[in-house]
């Protein structure tokens, strides 16, 4: 017993203070990247070919933040002048076409099916199903329930049973074998329901494009209400996007 | 050489032209025989060469040895006489339709058609998408029951199928049935530009990144001829540790919430997400994506990083210590860690174990110290004192291995690290060449193998994740034991389901 209570007075109080305190994540993060539309179009062109995830769109001079997994790639063959990563870690788009972005993001908070948070803003229930990824966004949803996020004092919880569930939360590329696991498990989510996309693989296949085993794309199979980029996803990521599309 | 094998070093290249071509018989005859003698098995495995259909295996001893031969339509099991080759020959029957005759357990691996058009070996329907639909061992009697559970669990981790078969609370077997994650990234990586190469490989397995960019990038460089400078081979070794360290520190976290015992889960939870931090710190994603490119690495350590580096790990390593001694001096953790799940090291050699699963029932193999890579030479890599098999065995080697790589770190980060970095690496491969690299990820024993065509082009990738010898271990691990043990043992080995599955 004194032992347990040593170690709680070492591990002391690590709960973060998010949203009411912002947090400033290292320079090395890549987050939302910012786009110079001056940039001479040489440079935008090869970063288009040699983006590995064919994200960057050299015409509408925008990156497709679904496909990219954020490696910085883009940022360092145009040496800062065409796309800077920025630390901002927001994100997340209520729609698949606003995540065609050169840097500006729509407010999550305004998205267009606010009966949601009406609905779930003070409870909200998830069951997160994993399709065929590499569980890598599953490691950084889950860390969301650990103290320094904890998760739970929003009143939201991962749950077991699709059945007490008010959305599925999928990440994977939703592989052909897990392809009718992950329907039944959403038609067994009472109406009304959410679906939110978690990772580049959910939302369109991320780096296994191509692969006659994937599936490109969740919204192909249900429709999503909310889209979280990232290769994985930062788990501020994921907590910024529930708690402005819900609350 | 006796055995007609040929020696290759890990991660050097050698023309394919080289490989010892041997009769079939003289192939299983030797391969059986180096087996018997200890031998363990690297690669078994199938591919296409124009219109033949070969198979190659690479062995290791206290070397690494190979060999070719030209596959039959079927041939009598290896595993009849030597177990380690059970789950290698039915990946060879899944992939290539290739019988091996006799096999005591012949069952589908990720279950998708094969790769050679023959009609399948299995006489699976694949137009039904499931796996886990299948004709699991049943044991007969009336009080027996079946329980089934995934390929959705309850919590948030990767989907698997297990099935118990139970008199009461007794578990009498457990079969695993994976397949579910199969994203056919074997056949993706032999038709897909080079740019992708990296951003697939270290989507293998999130948390094995580091590892399976390591044993690319190797690979890479021994078919490029490019080698890496010293401060890149610290910075990979670095981040192969900080990733050995996040899992096994989550891993202790997991164990504890599993024996109800919350403190340290979540002391452990909090002290994980601070090493992932870490390597947030040096490349910009906490799983290490994007750290190693063939060449060196993407990313160096200044001297400020190494400051900070050095602060964050001088902070954690008294808490870790403190938390894993809270974790195993408290007896009602103890009384479930003890004796549970048992496998002995009979067993263990049998199955052919890696990684601290292995090491737990016994059997010291660690790749940093049998073929080091990067700074690796440079590193003592004590062996495992506790190797009862059980769970507390395999929950104690992971916290040892983990203060042992806290101090690993903290040693590698006293003196300058200097480093060029790269940015995409060198892809123009050497043609009509072979090469094998062999590291320990945190699971254990990972290994990659490429084969180029006459264009440099990547004509097969064979990925052998550690899972790929384990699973079975888990399975064993439950006879005789009550199923509400079965949690506290999956955790305990914790094993890749997307690794397997690949």
């Amino acid at each position: 017993m004194l032992s347990t209570l040593k170690n709680r007075f070492e591990q002391g109080y690590k709960t973060t203070g998010y949203p009411k305190t912002k947090i400033e994540l290292v320079d090395r993060y890549r987050g939302l990247p910012e786009i110079n539309k001056d940039a001479p179009s040489e440079i935008i062109e090869k970063c288009a070919s040699e983006c590995p995830q064919e994200a960057i769109d050299a015409k509408r001079k925008v990156i497709d933040l679904g496909r990219c997994v954020f490696c910085g790639g883009c940022e360092r063959l145009s040496e800062g002048k065409f796309v800077k990563f920025t630390q901002n870690f927001e994100t997340s788009t209520a729609t698949r076409d606003h995540l065609f972005t050169d840097g500006n993001l729509p407010a999550l908070a305004e998205h267009s099916k606010q009966h949601f948070k009406k609905l779930f803003g003070r409870s909200l229930q998830l069951r997160q199903v994993s399709a065929g990824g590499c569980n890598a966004c599953e490691a950084d949803l889950n860390v969301l329930a650990t103290p320094f996020f904890d998760l739970a004092r929003f009143g939201i919880n991962f749950v077991a049973s699709p059945r007490h569930a008010d959305g599925i939360v999928v990440t994977g590329p939703i592989s052909k074998n897990m392809k009718t696991a992950l329907m039944t498990t959403f038609e067994a989510i009472p109406d009304p329901k959410v679906v939110i996309a978690v990772g580049s693989c959910a939302i369109s296949g991320g780096p296994f494009r191509g692969s006659p085993e994937i599936t490109e794309g969740l919204d192909s199979l249900i429709p999503v209400d909310l889209y979280i980029p990232g290769c994985p996803s930062h788990p501020l990521t994921n907590l910024h996007a529930l708690l402005n599309y819900f609350k | 050489m006796k055995t007609g094998f040929l020696k290759v070093s890990n991660g050097c290249a050698v023309l394919r032209s080289d490989i010892p071509q041997l009769s079939f018989g003289d192939f299983r005859k030797n391969t059986l025989n180096i087996v018997k003698e200890g031998g363990k098995v690297i690669h078994f495995f199938a591919y296409k060469k124009d219109t033949t259909i070969k198979l190659l295996v690479v062995l290791r001893t206290t070397e690494l040895l190979m060999a070719e031969t030209d596959a039959p339509e079927s041939y009598p099991s290896f595993t009849n006489e030597c177990e380690p080759f059970h789950l290698f020959e039915r990946e060879i029957a899944e992939q290539f339709g290739i019988k091996p005759e006799g096999h005591p357990w012949l069952k589908m691996v990720r279950y998708h058609p094969n790769y050679a058009g023959k009609p399948d070996v299995f006489g699976n329907d694949y137009t039904e998408d499931i796996p886990g639909r299948y004709n699991y061992y049943k044991v007969e009697g009336e009080e027996v029951h079946e329980v089934a559970v995934g390929p959705v669990h309850a919590g948030v981790i990767e989907p698997g199928h297990f099935r118990f078969n139970c008199i009461g609370e007794r578990v009498f077997h457990l079969e695993i049935q994976l397949g579910y994650q199969h994203r056919g990234i074997e056949n993706l990586l032999t038709h897909i530009k080079n740019k992708r190469l990296p951003i697939v490989i270290e989507s293998i397995a999130g948390d094995t990144t580091v590892a399976n960019a390591t044993c690319m990038a190797q690979a890479v460089e021994a078919l490029t001829q490019v080698k890496t400078d010293k401060g890149s081979q610290i910075i990979r070794t670095i981040a192969l540790e900080l990733e050995r360290i996040a899992n096994h520190t989550g891993d202790l976290g997991a164990l504890s919430g599993d024996v109800a015992f919350l403190p340290p889960a979540n002391y452990f939870g909090r002290m994980r997400g601070d090493f992932l931090n870490m390597t947030l710190l040096l490349c910009g994603n906490r799983l290490g994506k994007g750290v190693v490119r063939p060449g060196g690495v993407r990313f160096t350590i200044d001297d400020e990083i190494n400051k900070e580096l050095l602060r964050r790990i001088n902070e954690l390593e008294p808490q870790m210590q403190h938390v894993i001694n809270l974790l195993f001096e408290t007896p009602s953790v103890m009384a479930r860690f003890e004796g549970c799940g048992k496998i002995s090291p009979d067993d263990a050699e049998k199955l052919g174990f890696v990684g601290p699963a292995g090491r737990a029932c016994g059997i010291q193999y660690d790749a940093r110290r049998e073929f080091p890579t990067e700074y690796y030479q440079n590193i003592k890599i004590p062996e495992f004192n506790e190797p009862t098999g059980d769970v507390y065995a395999r929950a104690r080697v992971r916290a040892d291995e983990a203060m042992q790589s806290i101090r690993m770190i903290k040693t590698l980060l006293e003196n300058k690290i200097e480093t060029q970095p790269v940015d995409f690496g060198n892809f123009d491969l050497a043609p009509d060449s072979f090469v094998v690299t062999v590291n320990e990820a945190w699971r254990g024993e990972l290994s990659h193998c490429i084969l180029t065509d006459e264009k440099g082009k990547i004509a097969r990738y064979k990925i052998k994740d550690p899972s790929f010898h384990n699973w079975n271990g888990l399975a064993m691990s439950l006879r005789d034991t009550g199923i509400s043990d079965f949690p506290l043992n999956n955790k305990s080995f914790n094993l890749s389901y997307c690794g397997f599955d690949l």
